[in-house]
């Protein structure tokens, strides 16, 4: 048994009990909901190559989405969740036709800049509520049977619908089409000299990455009943590339840690020391980049590898 | 003509003043961020941090530092800190360069923008905790009070001197790169510095030093902004990102580019608060997206 294996089946079995061992089952969830976006970003940053700076434009308009349309429409909770993320990936697409014209660093730049267009959208459009947000989307009843307002079954869709995402994740990896996107993180010129499209392949990782972070934004709109600004705000944005970076980039399992740990520490030290958590993710940011580019993950696995357990 | 499209004139030239002075930000702020990337291929994410930084400095020179001495009568008047600021940011900058961005040039450029990220964070976030997130109010020096009247308007003398101050400022930086000896090692430098190095220019010495002038650059443009906007930690956040939306327009390549693109891009958007007023927030963003789709690398940029 290899230890990607391990892992998943960890995962699964971690997943499947925490609730049950008497952690706060809308902590789990928060949690969970993160992983899967800093997931669809690790796709995009840590397998294709691509910084986007503006990916809380998808978590967060899904959300308005998938809120909107549950509360005012009274669609049920997975017609909702669907829609906001397929206007994720719509909005992905245009993201993604725009910024894949730069690289590098105008690519962040944009994305970013796009990001906080949609931000301003959302504050001035009058169905979003502004700064309060959209409150009490109510939970409802997942295709007519599962009832959503009891914390625990709603606990297992989410585990379920993040489950979901990983593993499409994990497959869109492993398969040709991730190979290509690796060889484009590689060597960009050497991959347009194979003969792929390039941009093609950038815009399809792309979408698909919105479209993930669009299915947790939607996700966490349902658990917390609520589609708020902060969501789209650019400070999400970083938040996630920061869970991403300390998890380890371009790892299967490192996004999840990393977003266990920011989300966990959120909420540790929010009612303590409040306005250092700004602080304290800046220092993370910066320690990472100086000293720990590998992330937590992409550091275990370079140990095993030495220790000559080398199997991925 | 003003009267069919229901705008006084008065409220039309009032609006392009206001983005007569947001494009001179725009344009110092890019400026540095251009002079910035062309030596370090950086893109300096902690610029709008180091521009609250400026104006911050301008506020507590005013109205801290004599208290902090024990002699409230003490302060540092406008004109003082209008070049202490700059030196003081422009240190700290140097400080981080040579102690953590010196480190990323070999790795990928993104790693210099994930860092300065965490940068801007950090200070943020201490100016946050020092001083909460409510705006401070910073005093019109007195020599700039009161306003001239200018015939068709009234003319604040803060704001003409604001616009003056930073084409000056502008301007200079354009010569000094373009028309002297030591421009022409800078740009000698951001073409190839591994041969400016072999003909035995100090390379990373005038890295360190325009990092620690671009930096400057946005302190003294934080100082000239400390009247016009309440100074508050968050100031220069959600200014970078129009920022970064500037460059993008004029592409980095040519510093004259960077100007006229900042001011061109004020002077847009208030025209944009008299006629849709609704769109403001966003006619700099839309500008971009019909940039990207009509040229790519930017109005002044060209693709490397």
């Amino acid at each position: 048994m290899n230890r990607t294996t391990l892992g998943f089946i960890l995962l699964v079995v971690g997943g499947a009990i925490a609730p049950l061992l008497g952690v706060y089952p809308t902590f789990l969830m928060k949690c969970w909901c993160f992983a899967l976006f800093a997931c669809a970003f690790n796709l995009l940053l840590g397998y294709t190559g691509l910084l986007s700076f503006g990916h809380a434009a998808f978590f967060g308009a899904a959300g308005y989405i998938a809120g909107h349309s549950i509360k005012v429409w009274g669609w049920s909770p997975e017609a909702g969740i669907l829609a906001g993320a397929a206007f994720a990936a719509v909005l992905g697409w245009v993201f993604g036709s725009l910024a894949i014209r730069r690289a590098g660093i105008y690519f962040a730049m944009i994305t970013l800049a796009l990001a906080q267009m949609i931000y301003f959208v959302w504050l001035q459009m009058k169905f979003t509520g502004g700064e309060d947000g959209l409150q009490g989307v109510p939970r409802g009843m997942l295709i007519g049977i599962i009832d959503l307002t009891d914390s625990m079954n709603l606990y297992y869709v989410v585990f379920a619908i993040f489950l979901f995402g990983f593993f499409l994740i994990y497959r869109t990896i492993h398969s040709p089409f991730g190979q290509v996107l690796k060889s484009i993180r590689e060597n960009e010129p050497r991959a347009i000299s194979l003969g792929y499209d390039v941009a093609k392949y950038k815009l399809v990782a792309f979408v698909l990455s919105a479209a993930l972070s669009g299915l947790a934004g939607a996700t966490k709109t349902v658990v917390f009943q609520l589609a708020s600004l902060t969501d789209a705000h650019w400070h999400t944005s970083g938040e996630v590339v920061l869970m991403t970076l300390l998890g380890g980039l371009g790892t299967v399992f490192g996004p999840v840690v990393g977003a266990f740990l920011i989300v966990g520490l959120q909420n540790q030290l929010a009612d303590k020391v409040g306005s250092w958590v700004q602080v304290i993710m800046g220092v993370m940011f910066v320690v990472c980049v100086l000293a720990f580019r590998r992330g937590i993950v992409g550091e275990l696995v370079a140990l095993a590898r030495k220790m000559g357990v080398s199997r991925v | 003509m003003f009267e069919l499209l229901g705008i006084t004139p008065q409220a039309l030239y009032s609006q392009l003043l206001v983005g007569l002075i947001n494009g001179s930000f725009y344009a110092m702020l890019s400026l540095g961020l251009a002079v910035i990337f062309g030596m370090l291929n950086i893109i300096n994410f902690s610029h709008g941090a180091q521009y609250m930084m400026g104006a911050f400095i301008a506020w507590i020179g005013l109205t801290q530092l004599g208290p902090w001495l024990g002699n409230p009568q003490f302060q540092l008047n406008y004109w003082v800190v209008l070049l202490l600021a700059p030196l003081l940011v422009g240190a700290f900058g140097i400080v981080i360069e040579r102690t953590m961005l010196s480190r990323l040039y070999k790795l990928d450029h993104l790693y210099g923008l994930l860092l300065t990220f965490g940068l801007a964070l950090i200070i943020e976030g201490l100016f946050r905790y020092a001083y909460g997130v409510s705006g401070q109010q910073y005093e019109i020096p007195e020599l700039l009070q009161g306003a001239i009247n200018l015939g068709f308007m009234f003319l604040p003398k803060y704001r003409a001197w604001v616009i003056i101050a930073s084409l000056a400022v502008c301007f200079a930086t354009w010569y000094v790169i373009e028309r002297t000896k030591l421009g022409s090692y800078l740009r000698a430098g951001t073409e190839n510095p591994r041969l400016v190095q072999a003909f035995g220019v100090n390379v990373p010495l005038m890295i360190t030093l325009t990092y620690g002038f671009g930096v400057a650059l946005a302190a003294f443009a934080g100082v000239l902004a400390a009247p016009i906007f309440t100074v508050g930690p968050l100031m220069g956040a959600d200014l970078i990102i129009v920022v970064f939306a500037v460059v993008v327009i004029g592409g980095m390549g040519s510093i004259l580019g960077s100007i006229i693109t900042g001011l061109a891009l004020g002077l847009v958007e208030g025209l944009t608060k008299v006629f849709y007023p609704e769109g403001s927030a966003v006619v700099v963003f839309v500008i971009m997206v019909i940039v990207l789709l009509v040229r790519p690398a930017g109005l002044f940029g060209r693709e490397k």
